[in-house]
């Protein structure tokens, strides 16, 4: 998936991979995306969380070798 | 739609009770929450300028995981509590977990308001100087103007 930023939340636990992604959404343009990734078993749920109260869009989940990675769209 | 509020009261100076009332203000104001925390009596000590002295005790605190049992006659011996705050800021930083300087410095770049009780102030005369700047002190009723007209109010 094409993606416009990469953010590597690696080693980091709640809620700084949330608390990140916030802040590297915020010098982004609207329709953008984000790429995260987290080793942080919780982001799962935290992240759909997070697009569900922000309105930003998570366009998909991918677990990889105990790595999350994923892509949120920018509302 | 006006953004959601939320309302946090810490009453806690601990290491260990410093980290709820922190978490849940930054991940709010990530969320888009007006967020305002209001320390009263132990808490103010969260808003020192320097947060070396926020320990964490095992004394009278039997929940706190232990590496291997340990009789209350031992926990109460000197240096126990710095050893305690040394093993639990080791056990932090392995897990990622932010520090607590870390995510008071998230909470102020979120614009999280951080209230200071006045009336604590006062009746331990703390000097202002030793907190932290950015920080408005008012008394209950104006903190109660806010808390008030929120959706989550806590009490830590």
């Amino acid at each position: 998936m094409n993606f416009d930023k990469e953010l590597n939340a690696r080693g980091m636990s709640c809620p700084l991979p949330i608390l990140k992604t916030k802040k590297a959404l915020a010098d982004m343009a609207t329709g953008q995306v984000l790429k995260m990734i987290s080793t942080d078993s919780g982001s799962i749920k935290d992240m759909q969380a997070f697009a569900d109260q922000t309105g930003n869009t998570l366009l998909s989940t991918v677990e990889e070798n105990k790595e999350y990675v994923f892509y949120m769209q920018k509302k | 739609m006006a953004a959601k509020r939320m309302a946090i009261i810490a009453t806690k100076g601990t290491l260990d009770m410093a980290y709820p009332p922190f978490i849940l203000a930054s991940t709010a104001a990530a969320l888009g929450y007006e967020v305002q925390v209001f320390f009263t009596f132990y808490g103010l000590q969260l808003l020192r300028k320097d947060l070396s002295s926020v320990m964490i005790s095992p004394l009278a605190n039997p929940a706190m995981p232990m590496p291997v049992p340990m009789p209350v006659m031992v926990q109460m011996l000197p240096g126990m509590e710095s050893m305690a705050t040394m093993m639990m800021k080791q056990k932090l930083k392995k897990h990622g977990v932010a520090s607590l300087q870390e995510l008071r410095d998230l909470c102020l770049e979120a614009e999280v308001k951080l209230i200071a009780c006045q009336m604590t102030v006062d009746l331990f005369e703390f000097d202002k100087s030793e907190f932290i700047d950015n920080i408005e002190y008012v008394g209950a009723a104006t903190f109660l103007g806010f808390a008030g007209d929120t959706d989550i109010c806590l009490f830590v």
